[in-house]
This record gives structure tokens, sequence and C-alpha cells, in this order.
């Protein structure tokens, strides 16, 4: 049960670094992306092809995660960044079905449909069982200062630009900003964090797969931080756990109805989960933390 | 040269298919402003109730087409009614979140009461025709002209109704419509349906050559996007010439790539397209 717990939490804080990710750009720059689970694949394949195939050190693939997916993020946007944002929702979306068909199909680096299992662990073998703590906490820690960061950024000069840019980005640009280039950057950064989350992800469970990568994580990231609220650093953390809560939860629930096949099970948890998260969009699209707009600075003192 | 010759003359049997919910998605998008990506799981829906007729009753194919169409805009315009009116004031992008969550309640709707199994239609075998080297499939054939006839009804309906020329009307312009007396909630519904229905009959048409299952709809998803951004965003001429055009490539390019990636020309075509010419082939003309 305990070690359950440990899974449960783990798994919420690589969605919470998924949140994170869709936040800073969603939140943030007012960008959407549908293919989340693209990146977080992109990001679990580079690590475990480098420490599994390589065997180089766990935290080389931590590192070259994030790299994966801030390139991977640059070449999705830089197509786009000068459209409307439903233009980057496809291309993005057409992302993650491109990276799973490679997943699928170049056997040689990826396994195809078998995976990559074997995944190694930071000191799995030592701890034994003390494993799982020892990785919710790493995870929660990693939260932590993406957290810390985020929230930086949020607070300073380019996130306020960003934020200029998601309101107006005509004004934005006549203010002289570069809206190109900060919508790129912002994706790139936001990306690479998805990465991350796919490699953090990959050296817990020790196996991926193409499959592990469907659409419906985008869906339940994008539920996470329209329920956490949206352009706060704090809200999708929240939202996460909450989100992975709500999936136990319906694990359980749709359980008690009787008479249902395995199936059917399935397909009445994802209905409940999209349901959810149209619900949300409707009833309350600001979620439980709302943004909070900043005073205007008091500049007549220094006047 | 005859490999190439068969390789287009599939490229445009496939286009066929494929223009019919690129024109759907087209015609909604250019009405409602937004990205519907729920016509994956209108066009599956659209798959499995042409499928029910067909087997347990016995339809042919021109009657399970027409209760497809029916069926998938008649769930589409609830849908569209009950998840999505209410949060198109706030933007393309919330409606566009919340039509892929409704695209996977739908999907699961779907593979709640029909299971995961792939089905197929009930249908005669029949012998290539052979014209030399190349070779045509009846069924291929047929279902390429069924593809473009629904088509050339689709467009006589914009050109001659008074209903299509409003239509035409707010895509071109929502505001003038207005001043003009058109009401935009009318417009909206005929669109919702004419666009799910014609995603209902390309799930049918996709399914009749192959087999259908939950995931039929959103397997072709991206290829419709992709015909779509090549002809134009909103241009239903466009959606057509950009799913011709997509249906070659594909072929084409089966000389080149695995037949797997098959899907990933589709995301190719798109990022090529935004990046050089992101109005697409056509512009925005609606019709």
């Amino acid at each position: 049960m305990t070690s359950y717990l440990f899974f449960i939490l783990t798994i919420g804080g690589v969605y919470a670094l998924l949140a994170q990710s869709l936040n800073l750009i969603w939140g943030g720059a007012g960008m959407v992306n549908l293919g989340l689970a693209g990146f977080f694949a992109v990001g679990a394949y580079a690590s475990a092809i480098l420490t599994k195939g390589f065997g180089l050190p766990i935290a080389i693939g931590l590192i070259a995660s994030l790299a994966a997916g801030a390139v991977a993020g640059f070449i999705v946007t830089i197509s786009t960044a000068r459209l409307r944002d439903d233009y980057l929702a496809i291309v993005t979306l057409g992302f993650a079905e491109t990276v799973r068909l490679i997943a699928l199909n170049e056997a040689w680096l990826t396994r195809g449909s078998d995976g990559i299992s074997g995944i190694p662990g930071p000191w799995r073998a030592e701890l034994g069982p003390n494993f799982h703590p020892f990785y919710c906490v790493f995870v929660f820690i990693i939260v932590a200062i993406v957290y810390l960061l985020t929230k930086r950024l949020d607070d300073a000069p380019y996130g306020r630009t960003l934020k200029a840019i998601r309101e107006d980005p005509e004004l934005a640009a006549f203010a002289g900003k570069k809206v190109m280039r900060f919508k790129i950057e912002a994706f790139a950064l936001s990306a690479a964090v998805a990465g991350l989350a796919g490699a953090i992800y990959g050296h817990y469970t020790s196996y991926i797969a193409p499959d592990l990568f469907q659409p419906l994580i985008t869906i339940y990231i994008f539920l996470a931080v329209t329920a956490g609220g949206l352009g706060r650093p704090i809200g999708p953390v929240i939202g996460a756990y909450l989100v992975i809560a709500f999936l136990e939860g319906t694990r359980f629930i749709v359980e008690l109805i009787p008479g249902l096949g395995p199936v059917q099970v399935a397909a009445t948890r994802e209905m409940l989960i999209g349901a959810a998260l149209i619900l949300i969009l409707r009833l309350r699209p600001q979620g439980l933390l709302p943004e909070q707009s900043r005073p205007v600075p008091r500049v007549g003192d220094a006047a | 040269m005859a490999l190439l010759l068969q390789a287009i003359l599939n490229g445009l049997m496939t286009g066929a298919l494929l223009a019919v919910p690129a024109v759907g998605f087209s015609a909604m998008f250019a009405v409602l402003r937004y990205p519907n990506f729920a016509i994956a799981s209108y066009a599956t829906i659209g798959a499995f109730a042409a499928w029910v007729i067909n087997t347990k009753f016995g339809a042919g194919v021109a009657l399970s087409i027409a209760l497809a169409f029916i069926v998938a805009a008649i769930v589409g315009a609830i849908c569209e009614w009950l998840a999505m009116t209410p949060l198109r004031p706030a933007g393309a992008l919330p409606a566009a979140i919340a039509s892929i969550a409704l695209g996977v309640v739908l999907e699961n709707v779907v593979r709640f009461i029909f299971g995961n199994d792939l089905k197929a239609y009930d249908l005669p075998i029949v012998r290539d025709i052979r014209f030399g080297d190349i070779r045509i499939g009846p069924q291929q054939a047929e279902n390429a002209l069924i593809g473009i006839g629904v088509m050339l009804a689709a467009f006589a309906f914009l050109k001659f109704t008074r209903l299509g020329r409003a239509m035409r009307a707010v895509a071109d312009n929502a505001d003038l419509a207005r001043l003009k007396g058109i009401v935009p909630a009318q417009v909206e519904l005929v669109a919702v349906l004419i666009g799910c229905g014609l995603c209902g009959v390309g799930g049918v048409l996709i399914g009749l050559d192959t087999s259908i299952d939950p995931l039929t709809g959103f397997r072709v998803l991206l290829a419709v996007f992709a015909a779509a951004v090549l002809g134009g965003l909103g241009s239903l001429p466009g959606a057509v010439v950009g799913a011709f055009a997509l249906g070659i490539a594909e072929e084409l390019s089966l000389f080149i790539v695995a037949p797997t990636y098959r899907s990933a020309i589709g995301f190719l075509v798109i990022l090529v397209m935004l990046s050089v010419k992101p109005r697409g082939l056509m512009g925005d003309r609606f019709a």
C-alpha cells in the first residue's frame, strides 16, 4: 500500500512537471501544446537511449532530455510563431503522432513496439525497497526547483512580456518586444521541461514504449492546468496532484458499476476525464487558483 | 512509369476520400472560427453507424452512407450545442481544447458500445479491374466516386441555396452578414450539421476500404488537418485541392519511406506549408 502511494505521488510529480511545462507557455504566452505527450516521449527516449544504450550516467541523460525537448520545441514553433495560435495547436498534435511513429518504426534506436526496458534508476539496486520513497522525494525536489524558476520568471520582466504577448501580440510588438523570439524561446523552454519529465518518468518505471505516450496524457495535463489555475506557477502543481487523485479515484468508482468488461471500464474512465475537462473549461475556466493581476508599480515617488 | 501512374491514381482515390472530411472540417472552421479536433470522433461515429445498418440490417453502401451523414450530423449538432457553444466566446483556443476532450469522450462512447475489435463492412468481394499494368479496385473506385459526388452536392448546396449563401457570407465576413440580417446561430447550426455529416461520410469511405475501430477517425485526423492547411484553413476548394495533393504525396512517399510513415507525411506537409505559405494554396476564400 505504501509503495502504491509513493508510486502515485511520483507519477503525480511527473504530471506536475508536465503541467508546469504547459502553464509556462499557455498561461505565460497564450500558446498551446497539444503534443505534450510527444515532448514527454522525446525526453524519455533521449535519456533512456543514452543511459541504457550507451551506459552514460543518469545525470547526463537528464541534461540530454532537457536539450532534446528544447530542440524539438524549437523545430515545432519556428514554422508557426508568426501565425495564429490554433495553427500551433495543429502542428503540435502532428508532432506527437510523428514521434510515436518514429518510436514504433525505428527499432534500431527505440526497439520499436517492444520498448526499452531495464532503464537504470539512481541507486535502484543499493536502495532496494527504499527506492520508491527516495525517488518520490527526488521528484518533489525537481518540481520545487522548476516551480521556483517559473515563479522567478513569472515575476521578472520576461514573464510580464510573455503575458503582454498573450493579451495582445500586436501591442507587445508595438512596444518593441520581439514577439516571435519570445514565443520560440518560451516554447523551447517549456518543451525542455516536458522532456525532463519524460526522462524522470523513464528512470523511475525503468520501461518505456510508444504506447505509453498516448495523446490521453496531454488531456490529463490540460485538465491539471485548467483545474489548478492558469497563469500562476503553483496552480499546475496542485492541479497535477488533483488529477492523479481523480484518475485513481475513477478507477475505484468505475469498478463499483456492476457488469462492465475491462474495455468498458477503461472507456468509462476516459469518458469521465474528457467530460471533466469540458466541465472545468465551462464552469471555472480560471481554475481553483485564478491568476492574480499585479498592481501597477508606483512610479510617482521616483519622478 | 506504370508504377508512377499507379501511385498517382491511388493518390487521387485516397484524395477523394480525404477531401470529404477535410471539406467538413474547413466549413466548420470558416464559420465557427476554431479548429474542431472532435471531427475524428464524428468520422468514427459515422463509420460505426454505417457498419450497424450495413451488417445488421443488410443495407447497401448508399443507404449506409446516408445514415452515417445523418447520425454524425445530429450527434455533432447536439455536442456543439451542449459543449462548445458556451465556450466559443472565450476564443479559439479553449474551444479547440474542449473539442479534443469531446473527441475523447465520444471515442470512448463508441469503445464502450462496440469494444476495441476491428470490424469490417459486409461487401461483395470483387476482382480488380486492370488496364495494362494499372489496377483499380472497383470498391475503391466506387468510394472515390461517392466521395466526389458528396462533395459536389455540398458545393451545390453552398452555391444555390439561401442557407448556403448565408454560410458563405458569414465565413467571408461575420459582422457584415449580421448587418444584412443573417442569423448567426442558424448558419452555425447548418455549418455543424454539414461539417459533422461530411466527417461521418468520410469515416465510412475510409472504413469501406479496410476495417473500422474506435480509432478510425483519429488515425486520419492529421491527414484531414494537413489537407485543410495545405489548401488554406477555412477554404473549401482549398480543402479539396489539399486532399488530392496530400493523397498523391502520401502515395509517392511510399517510394522513399516505409508505408508506416504515411501519416507523418501529413505532419511534414503542415510544417513545410506553414513555413512557406501559411495561407495555403488557395488562400482563405471560402467557396
